[in-house]
């Protein structure tokens, strides 16, 4: 008796402390069903950009580490628990070994397999080696649960521009960092690269689901700000005889998707602070994917507004995203079968819009 | 006393004659005063893009990229967290207290001035419209 009433409290307690974790957890944890059978049905997490940014001795920028402590800690309590974690590039500013040694430890505290993308922050310093003993290869692939993924480094750029322009690589590491420095120059993933792209993909069956993740826009959006990459239709291309291509990409800050062909692309957020749409640049021409409801606009007072990460439901050969945003309402964009492309499940209607997601 | 008095008055008719009048800047006169905008613009380039401006490290266009999300067409505007209208010198003091850690900037201090003049080079040809959010 006295043991069953023991039970019945631990059995309490137990729902309670879900319960209470379920609370604060802005995560729907409802699992899409498959809508045919035969694809793979999985769910993984993606956490990018955080630009862990050093400012002396032990003291990092508090607003950013903060941004990254919060998606590990989240990311830790889902529930069904993802197969692995993403975390797609740039984990530093400055590709410092202070820098990255501090994101490294934060990501560290995550309970699952992480796979690292390159991002071009922490690229530039020393040509990623310091990056590689940390994380290994700069791209490579790998088959799960009959779906096969390529994380691409598409954060190289022209030799001479790397190689022989600048007087250190500090300088060289600062002039790439500058978003919108008109002495960067355009992310590439280089012949090499594409020479075992074609490869790796000539293994794989045309009717297996494929999953690319890579730092930059596989697609060309706005060259300004390195919203884009310079052989994306080369890439393309050899995307383009599979069945069910999807594109997860860092780097921009933001919210967007597109449909090209067979190719589903979403972006990701970043941890530490969001960026304005290209659209809002005056003085350039940019080209937004038209299908892309914008996230809602900042409000810097608040300090994680327009930052979070990312819970992926891979199923039947497409990737859906939940964006679990700190501070705004979660936007979920799914793969419409019906339409073709992907769409926000709540806001692809004009009319469903709210004031923040118009930009200018 | 008189004397004194006839004395400035000469020399403020000389100094009247010597100026011109304001209806009569030339061409040069104009390209000069745009060069001396341009100028205060790129310093206000060069702080904005400044790691040194704050204490942290963070730099405005690290959010800010090309002064993008700035709207300083929108200023004078209601800034709720302030609760009162602000011109936008206030809103560039706020990051640079917050995001930035660092210190406010006089209204008048010259690296405000030039702050201004980069976000505004930036947005130039768009319409005004204080008050927008």
């Amino acid at each position: 008796m006295s043991n069953k009433i023991l039970n019945t409290r631990r059995d309490f307690l137990r729902t309670t402390a879900s319960g209470l974790v379920a609370g604060m957890l802005p995560v729907s944890l409802v699992r899409l069903a498959s809508a045919q059978e035969g694809g793979p049905d999985f769910t993984f997490a993606y956490v990018s950009d955080a630009h862990i940014q050093h400012v002396k001795g032990s003291q990092f920028v508090r607003n950013w580490d903060r941004g990254l402590i919060r998606a590990v800690a989240e990311a830790n309590l889902l529930e069904p628990k993802p197969d692995f974690v993403v975390f797609g590039g740039d984990l530093a500013q400055l590709g410092t070994k202070a820098e990255l040694d501090h994101g490294a430890e934060i990501l560290s505290a995550l309970n699952y397999k992480t796979y690292a993308v390159l991002g071009e922050h922490d690229y530039y310093l020393d040509l990623g080696e310091y990056w590689s003993e940390l994380y290994g290869d700069h791209y490579y692939s790998w088959d799960h649960k009959g779906a096969h993924f390529v994380t691409l480094n598409s954060i190289l750029t022209y030799d001479d521009w790397t190689f022989n322009r600048w007087e250190s690589a500090e300088r060289r590491m600062n002039e790439m960092a500058g978003l919108d420095n008109p002495n960067g120059s355009p992310f590439m993933v280089g012949k090499k690269q594409m020479d075992w792209l074609k490869k790796d993909l000539a293994k794989v069956s045309k009717d297996t689901p494929v999953v690319v993740f890579s730092h930059s826009p596989l697609q060309k959006i706005y060259k300004g700000w390195n919203f884009w990459t310079e052989e994306a239709e080369d890439i393309q291309a050899l995307l383009k005889p599979f069945n069910k291509v999807n594109v997860i990409y860092g780097h921009v800050h933001q919210i967007q998707y597109n449909q090209i062909g067979n190719i589903a692309f979403t972006s990701v957020m970043s941890t530490a602070w969001p960026w304005p749409y290209p659209e809002s640049y005056a003085q350039a021409e940019s080209h937004l994917p038209i299908l892309t409801v914008p996230m809602n606009r900042a409000d810097p007072f608040n300090e994680r507004d327009a930052t979070g990460w990312q819970f992926m439901n891979m199923h039947t050969g497409r990737v859906d995203l939940e964006f679990n945003l700190y501070d705004n309402t979660n936007r979920t964009v799914a793969f419409n079968e019906q339409k073709g492309h992907p769409e926000d499940t709540s806001y692809s209607d004009p009319t469903n819009r709210t004031p923040a997601q118009r930009h200018y | 006393m008189k004397k004194i008095a006839s004395i400035l008055l000469a020399a403020c008719v000389a100094a009247y004659s010597v100026e011109v009048s304001a209806d009569e800047f030339t061409k040069e006169d104009a390209e000069r005063w745009m060069e001396q905008f341009e100028q205060v613009a790129a310093e206000g380039r060069a702080l904005w893009t400044s790691p040194e401006l704050g204490t942290n490290g963070v730099a405005c266009a690290q959010c800010h990229p090309n002064a993008t999300n700035t709207h300083p067409e929108t200023y004078p505007k209601f800034q709720k967290q302030m609760g009162r209208v602000v011109h936008m010198w206030e809103m560039i003091n706020w990051c640079l207290r917050n995001p930035l850690e660092g210190a406010d900037l006089a209204a008048d201090d010259p690296k405000m001035v030039a702050l201004q003049a980069y976000a505004y080079k930036e947005r130039r040809g768009v319409e005004l419209a204080p008050g927008k959010h």
